[in-house]
């Protein structure tokens, strides 16, 4: 077996819960991609900040587009959003990350073992897979479980004091979004670009 | 010889991107695209990420673009097999000015019937998505062309795709 990573004693959570916490902790002009489905649903249900983005399809590049807004603006902190079954198609984007390295760069996972969104069939973390120690193989070494509500907000708080790139992983439950995205494009990255002077 | 048009065609592609301010280069390797790749490596100009899969390239460059860099992503044929998601759903429908270079293989003389079938995808997926692509054949019109197609996917907001033929990169020039 692998060391130990967490998993088996992190709690679940709630996403729409957890999202709130940590927008609550964003106060620097912070970016968040947001990733496809539920995990979008709820950031755009905790308030629709300018420097959010909202991806409507491309599953699995939040990590990637988060890169690259790091890439253009080093100096602002960049959070990217995804569920388990996104990430699980674009593992070798954790790679990339770690590769580039970005300190002001984080990666948060919501982990229900579950595409939620197309009726509840199972992903792969539902039975064999471990995405942080997948992401600690990928070279993530900063890759946690957040084991309660209140280790999710400390993990939060290191990740934004920059030395990473980080990623933190929360299980969660199947509860549904708190709302529903628009999805307009264009309307969408205008209004990010303005939110973070791209 | 001296003049522009017998430049190597990498050396001419790193003058027009310097020119117009790209200097993020995503890339998935290719033997054809190795001049290139080694050349933005080497000029300190450019950024270079290089990773794991043509999806990422693109995303990359998109994510940079909405955050006030220019880029540009480098594949090969096979390589842009595998792209027509990221494409449809984040480069066209936002609008984002992710410039491509594919180097183009599976024909004149290719030799692997894999790469002869996934080169036949390109242009009907180009076609379909109404992206905007030229391609490049000979030495003299590879700055005209490269410089064309990246002002014009800035300044329309749209993706485009620039194929170097094998015409341009194996034929003696």
């Amino acid at each position: 077996m692998n060391a130990p990573s967490g998993r088996s004693q992190a709690t679940i959570m709630n996403r729409s819960d957890l999202t709130r916490r940590l927008v609550a902790r964003l106060k620097d002009g912070e970016a968040v991609v947001g990733g496809i489905g539920h995990t979008n649903f709820d950031l755009w249900a905790s308030g629709q900040r300018p420097e959010n983005f909202y991806m409507l399809g491309s599953m699995g590049l939040a990590s990637s587009i988060a890169l690259g807004v790091s890439l253009a603006q080093p100096e602002r902190f960049v959070f990217a959003l995804d569920g388990d079954g996104s990430i699980l198609m674009q593992l070798g984007a954790l790679g990339t990350v770690a590769s580039v390295a970005p300190r002001k760069f984080c990666i948060i996972i919501w982990d229900n073992g579950l595409y939620h969104i197309t009726g509840g069939q199972e992903t792969l973390t539902a039975s064999v897979v471990d995405l942080v120690a997948v992401a600690r193989g990928m070279g993530i070494a900063r890759a946690d479980w957040a084991l309660d509500e209140a280790h999710f907000d400390d993990l939060v708080g290191a990740a934004l004091e920059g030395n990473g790139p980080s990623l933190i992983a929360a299980r969660i439950d199947d509860a549904k979004p708190a709302g529903t995205t628009e999805r307009e494009p264009v309307k969408l990255k205008l209004g990010f670009m303005r939110g973070i002077g791209g | 010889m001296t003049g522009q048009a017998q430049d190597h065609w990498s050396d001419v592609v790193v003058r027009v991107l310097k020119r117009n301010d790209v200097d993020l280069v995503t890339y998935v390797p290719d033997n054809v695209l190795r001049p290139l790749i080694e050349a933005v490596h080497a000029d300190p100009h450019f950024t270079v990420v290089a990773p794991a899969r043509e999806e990422e390239a693109v995303a990359i460059v998109g994510g940079a673009y909405m955050g006030g860099r220019k880029g540009i992503a480098l594949m090969q044929t096979s390589g842009f097999a595998t792209i027509p998601n990221v494409l449809a759903s984040f480069a066209c429908p936002f609008q984002l000015p992710v410039v491509i270079i594919v180097s183009e293989r599976g024909v004149l003389g290719e030799f692997q019937q894999g790469q002869a079938m996934v080169c036949r995808t390109m242009r009907p997926v180009l076609q379909s998505l109404g992206i905007e692509h030229f391609v490049v054949q000979d030495r003299s019109q590879v700055e005209f062309v490269v410089e064309a197609m990246v002002q014009q996917a800035f300044k329309t907001q749209s993706p485009a795709v620039i194929i170097l033929s094998p015409l341009l990169t194996r034929r003696p020039h």
